[in-house]
This record gives structure tokens, C-alpha cells and sequence, in this order.
């Protein structure tokens, strides 16, 4: 199976081909259908192939494809790697893809731009596996600017708003400028090492200074800023909620968002290595999912919560990077692309009954109209809160567990997030399901349960949220956190775990304790008080106000980054443009002119003067040829 | 055979420079005539005048250094020449219809 590994990527590529061409003349039906097996097609190979990796003694496959880039000392093969982390992620982007797919079939069912959303989604998902796949840093690269490329064109899909097509230019600039990082990290570690190929790498990472260690570890940590929506690149994730919810669900919360962690467990030996780097990483991801999960509190667009919240969830699995813990960040991957996706899909559900509207004021006693969005929902409000035994509940108290060893501060900073997690998720879901329906007459008219290819999804991710826990029972539960083991091959481990079992407990108590207090809270407020959040910014505290306006981050990099570029470029503009480039050209210009009205004067029409001329002219050529 | 090594003795038996001369003369007064005169055949005329000049250097030099590529790059010479010959006067034939002059002066409404 391993030997097919080429065949995963190809699907969704031909997929894309025949949509991208044929997409509009074949129907609705068709283009959803060919997208859709396209990519359980690739499911299928990834299956098989994670089967054989977890069955073989040698974790580690590398299957060269051809010969791609052979410049002198720049040797790079076009070759996949599937180990235990690539086949991880293939089954997620392909598993999860492809629900999302089949969700996007019925969510999408009404738009005229059904196929070109399709091809979009299928070009997405190749580059998405390209990224996972390959086995040295640029055939990533490939694949982190093709993801790029796909998650702005499809923010971007109702291109006809304006408002949507900022917000795709704003993803698309503040992933540049990661990207960039990412790039002089590969630049680094190609003139550090004298090669890109992972094995390479890694096997003589030891060598470089530790100075330059230092600097490829947070190079390529820039990059996953960038992509992974954290401090202080995160702005463009909540932005991008203008994309179609599938797009949120899969790119934005699923896949393409967790490259940024990918990467760096991917490189973890360069973050073992470098201390500094690691503490930097702990303490950005920390910062990130603080302040992103306050933020969240008080937005009242089901979407927007949902965004803040996997800025949040990002900056937990950084935390879990920052300190180490690889494999639990990896789970955490995991689980969290089941519950969130299914959040997402949920919220999906919830607009698509609500006839668009994503405010969450105006909802309100849905459980009625929509028994499954509300049931699956609940299940991952559940495991996002991290309530046993859903299975956020592992993977969070996982990351707390080894944050708690090594520094209490982000331990603490990782249990308030959790607090605040638990808090706005059931705000959102006490709001939007629970006490009576606020919305229009005709919005009550209108609600209607989602139709079975997208209620199928969310029962199928419904179940995955709830057992994703058992992929990594961890030890004091006499389990054997199989995810672990499983990634063990491919990842340094710092030291050993020294937690005894009580303190586990400990932490577990606490974490669900805190959880349980959130959700209470969240009750009393939503539920029995049936308070709302402020209608109007007047109403707000000052605090509340300042954190609906996400902290006025976007106002300070507009004051502070975008202003000044602007007033730069207006000047260079005025003086350089206008006056030394325009005037250069205008001068020649002039000149030209001059010229050809004097030199003119020798056009008289006249064929024997031009013939003349000519004689003349051969003459002094022979002569100057003789004289010389 | 035997003519035309009589012909060859002939050719070689005059001097070299006797042949320049004559290609010189012939070459000048082509070029002349195609500055002076204002009739458009008459130029014509000066200009074959001139490619024949040239031709005969060519075939005297080949026949002195006993070398035919000369000879050959003539025979080109003589097909160009007629090829251009034909859509010259083609041309020509063409303005003299419309201006019912063949005389190059007035051909100056490219002027400006």
C-alpha cells in the first residue's frame, strides 16, 4: 500500500482537473459526486497505508518519485515521507475532508458557484496532503503555499462582496509574511546542513551551533505564526470566517490551520535542541490562547466564537509544543479537528436553517427545530470543555499535565483558557439552543432540520468527538496512550515524564472542577437569568467593549505598521515616482522629439538625395575601412 | 576540352587589372547614372549595370585563382537580380498608371 502512496495526492488532483474544467456543463450532482470520491478515494489509500506503517517494524518509508530539482549541490528528489505523524495527518485531511465534502453537498446546494467551490476544495486538499507528504522542506513549502493560495480563493468565494475580499487579502499578506520566515528557515538550514530532505537533516541537526539552531527553530516558527493564526499573525483567522462554513470547518479549524504544528513537530529535534526556542514557542502559544479565548467571550457571531476559539485551541497545542510535548500537541490535533469540525458543521447547520443569520442574539430555542445540529453539538461542546470522558478531555488535560511539569505559570495561563473555553462555548450553545427564539417571524417559519447529507456528517464527527479520547488514554487510567507510542519513532524526547499518577488525578480534578464551575456559570447567566449580551456598544463595560473589539489589535497594526507603510509609499509616490521617474521618462521623451524634428529635415522626399546619401555613405565606409 | 582551355589561356592572357578597370568604369557609371538620372527605368538600368560589374570581377577572379565558387555565387546574383527585376518593375508599371510619370521627384508624398 505504501508503494501507492502517489496515488493519495492524485486523486484530489484529478478531481480538481475535471471540475475545474468540466464542473459547470456537468451539474450540481456530478460535481459534488466526483469531489466527493475523489477524496474518499484517497480515504481509502490512506487507510491502507496507515495499516501497513502501524504494522511494520520500520516506522519510517521513503518513496522516491522522480528526480526534481538537480542543481549542483542542490539535490532534491520529488519523494513522499509516511511515517507515523504523515499517516496521521493523511487520515485526518482525508477522513475529515471528506465529510466535509459530503456536508458541502447539501450546504452548498443553492449556490451558483457549487463547482468552482468544489474544484477549490479538491485543489485545497492535494495541497494539503503535498504538505503532510513530502519529505524535505521545499516539497512542504509547495504544499504550505498552495494551502495559502486555496484558503484565500476560498475566503474570497463570494468574491462579489467586498468585505469577504479584503478579508481573503488579509489572510493572504499576513500568511506572506510568515511564509517568509519560513523560507529564510529553509534557506538556513540549507546552508547550515547542505540539504533540505528531512532524514538529512535531522540526522546531523546536532552539528549546527546552537546559536543557529536557535535561529531555524524560530525562522520556521514565524512560518507557523503565520499559518497557525498565532500572536501576533492570528488576525486573519477570524477574518476568515467570510469563507463558506465547510471552508472554516476543514481549512480553518481542521487542516490547513494545524501545518503551523505539523511543522514543528515535523522539526522537533531543532526545538529539543534549542531552549530558548522552545520557551518562546511556550510562551506565544500561552499568550495566544489567553487572550483569543477572552476575546471570545464576547463576541455574539456564532462564527466568530467558533474562530477565536480555535485561535485558543492553536495556542494550547503551541503551549504543548513550546514544552515539549510533541505527541500529545499531535493528539490534540486530532481531537480537536473532530470537535471543532463538527462545531463548525453545527454553526453551518445553524445558518443554514437560520437563512444566513450567524448573530447569536437573534437565535435562541433551536433544540426543537434542529434535534441532531443541537445533540451533535452538545457532544462537542462537551469535549471541547474538556468533560470526561470526551475526548478533549485527554488531549487538554494531556497538554496541561506536561505544562504543569514544566512551568507553573503556563500551567495556570493554560487552566484559565480551559476555564474560559469551557465558559463561551456553552454561552454560545445556551444562546443559539436553549430559552426562546428571538429571531424574525419569517425566520421562525423558515426552520427546518438540515438535510441528511449534512446531518450525516455531523453524527459521524459526533461519535469521533466523543471516542477520539481512547487514541491516547493516558497510563493513570491503566490505559496506553497509543498515540504516543505510536509517534514515539519520529520524535526527541527531552526527559521522561516524572508526574506520579496522583498528581495527574490532581491536575484532572482541577481541570474538570474549573470546567464544571465554567459551564455552571454560563448556565446561570444564559439559561436561568436569561441574560444577553449587549445589544449596542453603550451597554458594554469599558473592558467588555474594549475585548469585543478584539483589543483593538487590528486598529494598533493599522496605526502602527499600516499607516506609516502607507504615508511611506504616498511620499516615495510624490518625490520618487512623480518627480525622479516620471521626469526621467518624460525626459527622454523630450529629448526624442527634439531630435527627430531636427534629424526630420533630412527626409525631403527626394529619392535621389536618399540615393546620394547612400553612395555617400558606402563611400566613407570604404574609405574609413582602407584607412584603418 | 580543347576549347576550352584555348578560351582560358585567352582569359588569363589578359592582366588582371584590365578586368578591374572595366568592372571599376562600369560600376562607376552605374553608380552615377543611379544618382543623376531621374528616370526610374534608366536607374533600373544603372542598378543591373552595377550587379553586372560586380559580376564580372567575380568570374575573372575565379577564373585567375582557378576557384568555380565565384562563378557559383554569380549565377545566385543573376537569379536574385531577376527576381528583383520583376516586382521592380511591377512596381513601377504600377506608378506609372496612377501618376502617368515615371520620374523619381515625384515620388515625394512620404515627405512629413
Amino acid at each position: 500500500m505504501i508503494k501507492l502512496i502517489g496515488l493519495i495526492p492524485l486523486f484530489p488532483l484529478i478531481g480538481f482537473v475535471i471540475n475545474g474544467f468540466f464542473g459547470k456543463k456537468m451539474g450540481k450532482g456530478l460535481s459534488g459526486a466526483i469531489a466527493s470520491i475523489a477524496i474518499l478515494a484517497s480515504f481509502c489509500v490512506a487507510v491502507g497505508v496507515f495499516m501497513e506503517v502501524n504494522a511494520s517494524a520500520t516506522k519510517t518509508h521513503v518513496v522516491d518519485l522522480f528526480s526534481w530539482i538537480n542543481a549542483d549541490t542542490l539535490k532534491i528528489p520529488f519523494s513522499f515521507l509516511v511515517d507515523p505523524l504523515s499517516s496521521i495527518f493523511l487520515l485526518i485531511i482525508t477522513g475529515i475532508g471528506f465529510l466535509i465534502h459530503i456536508y458541502s453537498i447539501g450546504y452548498m446546494h443553492h449556490d451558483e458557484g457549487f463547482s468552482r467551490f468544489f474544484t477549490y476544495l479538491n485543489l485545497f486538499v492535494f495541497f494539503m496532503l503535498l504538505l503532510v507528504l513530502g519529505n524535505n522542506y521545499l516539497i512542504m513549502f509547495v504544499g504550505w503555499e498552495g494551502v495559502g493560495l486555496c484558503s484565500y480563493l476560498l475566503i474570497g468565494f463570494w468574491f462579489k462582496n467586498t468585505e469577504y475580499n479584503n478579508a481573503a487579502k488579509k489572510a493572504f499578506v499576513m500568511n506572506r509574511i510568515g511564509d517568509l520566515g519560513f523560507l529564510l528557515g529553509i534557506i538556513l538550514i540549507f546552508f547550515t546542513y547542505g540539504s533540505i530532505t528531512y532524514g538529512d537533516v535531522f540526522s546531523k541537526a546536532h552539528t549546527g551551533s546552537s546559536t543557529v539552531i536557535t535561529a531555524i527553530a524560530l525562522l520556521l516558527f514565524v512560518g507557523a505564526m503565520g499559518k497557525s493564526a498565532q500572536i501576533p499573525l492570528y488576525t486573519w483567522l477570524p477574518d476568515a470566517m467570510a469563507g463558506p462554513t465547510p471552508v472554516s470547518a476543514l481549512i480553518h479549524a481542521a487542516t490547513m490551520v494545524t501545518a503551523g504544528i505539523y511543522m514543528v513537530v515535523r522539526s522537533n529535534i531543532f526545538y529539543t535542541s534549542s531552549e530558548d526556542a522552545s520557551t518562546i514557542v511556550a510562551i506565544i502559544g500561552a499568550a495566544t490562547a489567553l487572550m483569543s479565548a477572552i476575546i471570545g467571550c464576547v463576541q455574539t457571531d456564532i462564527k466568530k466564537v467558533l474562530a477565536y476559539s480555535t485561535v485558543s485551541q492553536l495556542g494550547l497545542m503551541f503551549l504543548a509544543l513550546g514544552v515539549g510535548a510533541f505527541s500529545t500537541a499531535v493528539f490534540h490535533v486530532t481531537t480537536h479537528a473532530f470537535f471543532k469540525a463538527l462545531l463548525f458543521l453545527g454553526a453551518g447547520s445553524v445558518i443554514h436553517a437560520m437563512s444566513g443569520e450567524q448573530d447569536i442574539r437573534k437565535m435562541g430555542g433551536l433544540k426543537k427545530a434542529l434535534p441532531i445540529t443541537y445533540l451533535t453539538m452538545g457532544l462537542a461542546t462537551l469535549a471541547i470543555s474538556g468533560i470526561f470522558p470526551f475526548s478533549g478531555f485527554f488531549s487538554k488535560d494531556e497538554i496541561l499535565a506536561f505544562a504543569y511539569e514544566e512551568n507553573k505559570a503556563l500551567w495556570f495561563v493554560g487552566s484559565i483558557t480551559s476555564l474560559l473555553t469551557a465558559f463561551y462555548m456553552f454561552r454560545m450553545f445556551f444562546l443559539t439552543f436553549h430559552t426562546s427564539f428571538r429571531g424574525t417571524e419569517e425566520q421562525k417559519h423558515h426552520l427546518h432540520e438540515s438535510p441528511k447529507s449534512m446531518t450525516i456528517p455531523l453524527i459521524i464527527l459526533a461519535v469521533l468527538s466523543v471516542a477520539g479520547g481512547l487514541l491516547g488514554i493516558p497510563a493513570a487510567f491503566h490505559g496506553s496512550n497509543w498515540i504516543s507510542g505510536y509517534l514515539n519513532p519520529i520524535i526527541i524526547h527531552k526527559n521522561p515524564s516524572t508526574l506520579s499518577h496522583e498528581t495527574e488525578f490532581m491536575l484532572m480534578g482541577i481541570a474538570t472542577a474549573v470546567a464544571l464551575v465554567a459551564i455552571y456559570t454560563a448556565y446561570n447567566v444564559y439559561q436561568k437569568s436569561k441574560v444577553l449580551p449587549a445589544s449596542s456598544e453603550k451597554e458594554m463595560r469599558p473592558f467588555e467593549r474594549f475585548a469585543y473589539h478584539k483589543f483593538k489589535v487590528d486598529e494598533f497594526y493599522a496605526f502602527t505598521i499600516t499607516r506609516p507603510l502607507d504615508l511611506f509609499s504616498k511620499a516615495l509616490h510624490k518625490f520618487f515616482d512623480n518627480q525622479l521617474v516620471d521626469g526621467f521618462v518624460e525626459g527622454v521623451g523630450v529629448v526624442v522629439k527634439w531630435l527627430s524634428g531636427v534629424v526630420r529635415q533630412l527626409q525631403t522626399g527626394n529619392i535621389g538625395f536618399y540615393i546620394f546619401s547612400m553612395v555617400l555613405g558606402i563611400v566613407a565606409i570604404i574609405f574609413w575601412s582602407i584607412l584603418k | 576540352m580543347l576549347k576550352t582551355v584555348l578560351l582560358q589561356s585567352a582569359i588569363l592572357s589578359t592582366p588582371i587589372d584590365f578586368y578591374i578597370l572595366l568592372s571599376a568604369v562600369l560600376f562607376t557609371i552605374g553608380v552615377v547614372g543611379v544618382m543623376y538620372r531621374r528616370n526610374a527605368i534608366v536607374i533600373f538600368a544603372c542598378v543591373e549595370l552595377m550587379l553586372n560589374a560586380v559580376n564580372l570581377l567575380l568570374v575573372a577572379f575565379s577564373s585567375y585563382h582557378s576557384d568555380a565558387s565565384a562563378q557559383v555565387f554569380v549565377f545566385f546574383i543573376m537569379a536574385v537580380a531577376a527576381a528583383e527585376v520583376a516586382v521592380g518593375l511591377a512596381i513601377l508599371s504600377m506608378i506609372y498608371r496612377n501618376l502617368k510619370s515615371i520620374d523619381i521627384d515625384v515620388l515625394s508624398k512620404l515627405k512629413h
